[in-house]
């Protein structure tokens, strides 16, 4: 069976979390990679949900955030309040995982509306946790698949922050965290600039182009001089991350 | 002091038209027979809070129960969108409900402010983000002591807060365990709580960091078991994904919407009756 790009993107979005890495997760793609990395190469790494769990190691992805899997298999349970004022607020987060409906150059995001605010094309979800895991997680990583719907020149609204305007800006509004470090797609691996923190096209996955995920994206985006090619799945990632979205598969009814 | 008497008896007393109320739970627990008995009761006007709006919200706005929501996240877990809410804000029906938005961590400290009877809870939260543009109740404030400016946001205060909850003893002292979200806060920010539990039974026997809400701060315990369903009970049920599922389609239309409301809820008389009722028309649609 080939590897779908569905696959290696969440196999790079895995590798991109070291063991012992204190992640906060968001629900979806996000948990789909940070449990995989702790399947994998991060045993220790450390997975938060905002619903209270704490050290969560669940046998199957959970289909919302406070799925009882979550808090039998954590090494605590604390309170919503208490996720947000001490592990977040407090410091105790090196990355946040996030996904997004849409995303812009400067890693911006988007969860809220598109169209007008007051009179909406599409009313999405909101903002939940995700703008002050954006400001005050240590970094954060957002996976998203690569389309021109989610990849915009201009945001409907600011959701969750990124590197605002680029630059220095997030220094500049004091922001305690490092922002968006990548942005990991179903084509390829996008990180900010250093210094203008433009998201650039740094690797491709194995068969995907530059003119896809140009076309993939509704800016002129930036290409890195020398563009890496992602290392395949080896066979072990694809195994756990098949086997870990059967017994999902099993446990909430195929048609999850 | 909390009495022990049937749901409906409870929202009859406690909930008034116009109230401002919460109905918490963090897709843990979520008290889905006390919002069933608010429908059939017909409340109008009131002003709800959650930080996670689901189904059972979704439920009272395309019912019109609804004037005002206060929310962080509104969806239908693992599945998708809120139609109901959609087709209220995108298209007035039934009618255009007012929102107010915010973020998780500014709901959840909003909830500990009204517990704490303080006026106003601070964050480090919002920067960069669009939310506080359109809202004039998202502000910001210097810290008297370092001048790091800060997040501020009113606290919450409910005349109602309704959760659900594993275990009552007879006396109606309440216990729940497992994932807790911001239901003890909603609780405590509130002039009134109804609690519906899975079992009363004669003895809790919590461990002494257990959440348990003492009798005094609670007005009414209502024996629902299942009360919880579609959601799941910690120790005594899973949530029901399938149930999730198939909202989906019911809510996309006004229609299927509206005809489900009528045989599940209108023309139940107890959350028992409509489980009866769902059992059979979920068996005939698979």
């Amino acid at each position: 069976m080939g590897v779908t790009p569905t696959e290696t993107m969440t196999v790079a979005a895995a590798r991109m979390l070291r063991n012992g890495t204190v992640c906060f997760v968001g629900i979806g793609l996000p948990s789909a990679a940070a449990n995989l990395a702790r399947l994998t190469h991060a045993p220790d790494v450390v997975l938060i949900y905002e619903s209270g769990p704490i050290g969560a190691k669940p046998s199957v992805l959970p289909l919302s955030i406070g799925d009882g899997e979550l808090a039998v298999t954590a090494d605590t349970v604390v309170s919503t309040p208490e996720i947000f004022r001490y592990w977040l607020q407090g410091g105790r987060i090196d990355v946040g995982f996030l996904g997004a409906a849409q995303i812009d150059r400067f890693a911006n995001i988007n969860t809220t509306v598109i169209g007008d605010y007051d009179r909406p094309k599409v009313r999405l979800p909101g903002a939940g946790g995700a703008p002050e895991i954006a400001g005050s997680a240590g970094e954060v990583l957002i996976v998203l698949k690569h389309d021109r719907k989610a990849f915009v020149d201009t945001l409907s609204f600011i959701t969750s922050v990124g590197h605002l305007d680029g630059g220095d800006a997030r220094a500049r509004a004091k922001l305690p965290g490092k922002g968006p470090t990548a942005v990991i797609t179903d084509l390829g691996i996008l990180t900010p600039d250093p210094v203008t923190r433009e998201l650039t096209l740094t690797s491709l996955h194995p068969g995907a182009t530059v003119e896809q995920a140009m076309a993939a994206t509704g800016w002129p985006l930036r290409v890195a001089p020398q563009v890496a090619v992602t290392p395949a799945p080896e066979p072990h990632e694809l195994e756990a991350l098949r086997a870990l979205i059967r017994r999902t598969e099993e446990a909430h009814g195929k048609a999850a | 002091m909390a009495e022990i008497m049937s749901l409906r008896e409870a929202i009859g007393t406690f909930v008034r038209d116009g109230d401002h109320l919460a109905a918490e739970g963090f897709t843990h627990l979520i008290p889905f027979a006390a919002g069933h008995e608010l429908i059939r009761q017909g409340k109008r006007d009131l002003t709800v809070y959650r930080m996670t709006p689901d189904i059972i919200y979704d439920q009272l706005i395309g019912m019109g129960c609804v004037r005002k929501m206060v929310f962080s996240w509104g969806g239908n877990p693992g599945v998708g969108s809120l139609h109901r809410f959609r087709d209220s804000i995108e298209r007035d029906w039934p009618h255009r409900i007012e929102i107010e938005e915010r973020s998780h961590a500014d709901m959840a400290n909003a909830y500990v402010a009204g517990a704490s009877g303080l006026p106003f809870a601070i964050l480090r939260g919002y920067v960069g983000s669009d939310l506080p543009k359109h809202s004039d109740r998202i502000r910001f404030i210097a810290c008297p002591f370092t001048g790091e400016e800060l997040a501020a946001v009113p606290a919450i205060k409910l005349d109602v807060a309704i959760i659900h909850a594993q275990q009552a003893d007879r006396r109606g002292n309440v216990l729940l365990w497992g994932i807790l979200g911001v239901q003890k806060e909603a609780v405590m920010a509130a002039s009134r709580a109804v609690i519906t539990v899975e079992e009363i039974v004669d003895e809790l026997r919590p461990a002494p960091n257990a959440c348990v809400l003492p009798r005094w701060v609670v007005s009414a315990v209502c024996h629902e078991p299942g009360g919880a369903f579609p959601s799941y009970a910690q120790g005594y049920y899973e949530r029901d994904n399938r149930f999730y599922l198939a909202w989906d389609p019911i809510a996309r239309t006004r229609e299927t919407f509206l005809a489900w409301m009528q045989r599940h809820v209108l023309d139940t008389a107890s959350f028992a009756e409509f489980r009866r009722v769902h059992a059979t028309t979920a068996r005939e649609a698979a």
